[in-house]
């Protein structure tokens, strides 16, 4: 390393590397070496202010990168070797890329001569990952490096986040070139929108104001604007008084706890937040996006309501469904043009009609959608995670799950009452994704509790990573809902195939507490009702990663549930359904659907 | 406005298809072009033209004019997704942007003695093509114009002993003094 005379520092691009990352505030990265990026490790042998964390496969790296972003609001990152080492994180980079988690993945590439010739683990990276990245850059030359990282933490970052990757050939690594530090110019190309238009604000708030059954439905957006966008939003929504209910990836801006609370929406949503949403006349959507699993069938969303949508990508705007007032811009910045819009409109709204409609949703909760048959010899999952929650909501808990029923009823028994607590695979919905993603929580947060909410099938996906948990010290909880089936393949099977359990059931699972004493972390088994809430404290204060077999029931279904082809309002309930109900719930045309 | 397809509705709506031509303005760097066309493959969207070349040597711009069809819904998402990758400078539709001129340049071969070669001339003298190669037994004409006359020049050849075309797809820039 050296400065010259002009002042800028010439080093090679390993360390280039290291610098760029440095400055843009890095602490942690994620990765596994391999022979390609060997210039970078060995960098990172030779200092002390980067910690790097060693995964067991790259898919797990991207995770780890991607709970750590969630749980920190910062930019995830990760390296990697060329070939398998990038394909292996591709499945990680989608993920990041369908749920906008910030990552910035470094990967090597083979040296510049060498790239079209089908080298030794050569792989063509950024075609490769040019679908499932935000953007993607394959560096070669060496006095661009610098360049091209920092715009890559960038782009990670800004609008609607998401996977960035720069692919960096070895000779480029090894070659010596000038740093140029983090500039404050603007980009050339990119710059996302941050205000919203106030003529459409003007709008929507008026919209609001003359609302009778208004509800705010909102999204993993909010949590992505920071935690500044999700105190605004609770300022909103007290302001006005309004229902809100939350996706799947949005659950912890809008506390559970408060009675303007609906629940989450959607296929496992509750009765009444899919309800307020199907009836009700204005529906504010801020930062989520009208997925399939939300809107259920299309042309019966929400008829006759008048629908505004803020989000930072216009191209989210009338994707699925058709909205009244589009709102283009950051939720950090529009929420508060909202409350000033409302508080300088301070309008008299038609309170009769409100109380009507809270009069509506209180006889939609007086169903109790989540109520379940509790069983005395058998621990029910819902319950298993009513215990988890009741017996960690006054720590510092964070939850990461895998994806399927168990993901739903953690979605559904478990509350969040604060932005960032909660990880899950939504968009991409990845098997695996919970104990890596654990690692990467547990990482930036040592002191906290970091409780994986698994499956036993989707936790062999990556069970692997337990090793890393116990490398570094992160004592991690892996909670598994054991019903010895892959669930949610088991219950589409019972509502679609006749019952015909193709391949779904889980056959010569390991006992999971050896396998957790053979990566030298604990396991503990709960196998009845009784002896659960002792186990979960045990649990809690074991100081080391622990695999927990929680034995539950075999046959519990995950309900309430929008059957495919279906409406909000045509939800199946789960207390009192027949076998000819779940014979009859899904049409055949609803069958071929996902 | 219809709905597009969803994993919920089977039934794809009746709607009326628009064809609209839309200018981007890139970075000319590589892969640039993957992007656009990888876009379009992986979200199902048409392309009937494409047409690219770097147009600003010092800005190192190209401009890609793609002409497109799709449901008035589908077509904006062409330009939202189009205008949301990172090296894209501007997307304009010059479909709703008022005039626009649309040129396409088309080399056509074709092969014939006698009263059908006499013929060929005679209707490329008409449509102004002018013949860039021949032989005793050939033609290659060059033609350029709006893409319906290029079409109806070409179906003229056909019987003429129309031999192979070659396109270039649409150029197209908006009328008037100001810039895109």
């Amino acid at each position: 390393m050296s400065a010259t005379e002009n002042g800028s520092v010439k080093m090679t691009g390993a360390q280039i590397v290291l610098q760029a990352l440095a400055d843009q505030g890095v602490d942690h990265i994620f990765g596994y070496p391999g022979g390609a990026v060997l210039p970078i490790y060995d960098e990172l042998f030779q200092q002390d202010r980067l910690q790097h964390v060693l995964v067991r496969h790259e898919q797990g790296a991207v995770h780890a990168a991607e709970g750590y972003a969630r749980s920190t609001g910062k930019v995830g990152v990760v390296l990697v070797t060329s070939g398998p080492g990038a394909t292996n994180a591709v499945t990680g980079l989608t993920d990041a890329l369908m749920d906008s988690i910030p990552v910035v993945c470094i990967t090597g590439q083979v040296p510049t001569h060498l790239i079209g010739n089908d080298a030794f683990q050569e792989c063509d990276t950024v075609g490769i990952t040019r679908p499932c990245t935000k953007h993607n850059y394959l560096v070669k030359d060496v006095d661009q490096l610098a360049e091209v990282l920092h715009e890559a933490f960038y782009v990670a970052r800004s609008g609607r986040p998401g996977p960035v990757v720069v692919d960096i050939p070895k000779d480029i690594q090894f070659m010596t070139g000038t740093y140029k530090g983090v500039s404050n110019s603007q980009h050339k190309s990119y710059v996302p929108p941050r205000q919203g238009d106030p003529a459409a604000i003007e709008a929507a708030v008026s919209a609001m104001a003359n609302a009778k059954r208004p509800i705010f439905y909102t999204g993993g957006g909010v949590i992505n604007a920071g935690p500044a966008a999700s105190e605004s939003l609770r300022e909103l929504v007290r302001m006005t008084g309004y229902p809100i209910t939350s996706t799947l990836m949005g659950l912890g801006s809008y506390p559970a706890s408060d009675k303007q609370w609906l629940g989450m929406l959607g296929m496992h949503g509750t009765f009444e937040a899919n309800n307020a949403m199907h009836d009700c006349d204005v529906m504010v959507c801020i930062g989520a996006r009208f997925d399939d699993r939300i809107t259920g069938r299309l042309d019966a969303f929400s008829p006759g309501s008048t629908k505004i949508h803020v989000d930072v990508d216009p191209s989210s705007i009338n994707k699925n469904v058709h909205v009244d007032i589009p709102i283009v811009g950051d939720c950090a910045y529009v929420i508060d043009q909202m409350i000033a819009a409302w508080k300088a409109q301070n309008p008299s709204v038609d309170k009769e009609a409100h109380a009507r409609w809270w009069e509506q949703i209180e006889t939609w909760r007086k169903r109790k959608c989540l109520h379940y048959r509790k069983k005395s010899d058998v621990i029910m999952p819902q319950y298993a995670i009513e215990r988890l929650f009741a017996l960690t909501r006054d720590r510092d808990t964070y939850i990461t799950t895998e994806v399927g029923q168990h993901q739903m009823w953690a979605a559904q028994y478990f509350h969040f009452d604060e932005p960032n607590r909660w990880m899950t695979s939504g968009g991409l919905g990845t098997m695996g994704y919970g104990i890596p993603a654990a690692v990467g929580v547990q990482m930036a947060h040592r002191d906290s509790l970091v409780v994986d909410i698994a499956g036993e099938a989707r936790v062999l996906m990556t069970m692997q990573e337990i090793s890393t948990a116990v490398q570094y010290d992160l004592p991690i909880k892996i909670f598994i809902l054991n019903n010895e089936y892959m669930g949610m393949v088991r219950q589409w099977q019972e509502l679609l195939h006749g019952g015909r359990y193709s391949h779904s059931y889980s056959e010569a699972l390991p006992d999971f507490v050896k396998l957790a004493e053979a990566y030298h972390a604990v396991g503990i088994r709960a196998e009845k009702p009784g002896e659960l809430d002792d186990a979960i404290l045990e649990m809690i204060k074991t100081p080391k990663p622990v695999i927990f077999d929680c034995r539950v029931d075999k046959h519990a279904n995950c309900f309430p549930m929008i059957p495919s082809g279906e409406a909000h309002n045509n939800m199946l309930m789960g207390d009192d359904l027949t076998e000819e109900d779940i014979e009859n719930a899904i049409s055949e045309e609803g069958k071929v659907m996902v | 406005m219809g709905q597009p397809g969803s994993a919920y509705s089977l039934e794809k709506p009746e709607q009326s298809l628009e064809t609209h031509t839309i200018s981007v303005l890139v970075d000319n760097e590589p892969g640039v072009l993957a992007r656009v066309i990888g876009l379009f493959s992986g979200r199902g969207y048409n392309i009937e033209s494409l047409t690219v070349s770097e147009t600003e040597h010092e800005a190192h711009l190209s401009r890609i004019t793609i002409v497109t069809t799709g449901t008035p819904m589908v077509i904006e998402q062409i330009k939202n997704q189009l205008d949301r990758l990172v090296p894209i400078h501007s997307v304009t539709d010059l479909t709703v942007c008022g005039e626009t001129i649309e040129r396409e340049l088309a080399l056509v071969k074709v092969a014939g003695v006698g009263e059908k070669r006499v013929e060929a001339l005679r209707l490329a003298e008409a449509f102004r093509a002018t013949a860039i190669d021949a032989s005793l037994e050939h033609f290659v004409f060059q033609i350029t114009g709006r893409q319906s006359k290029i079409e109806q020049f070409v179906a003229l050849m056909q019987p003429l002993g129309l031999v192979e075309v070659c396109r270039t797809g649409v150029a197209a820039i908006a009328r008037g003094a100001e810039r895109m």
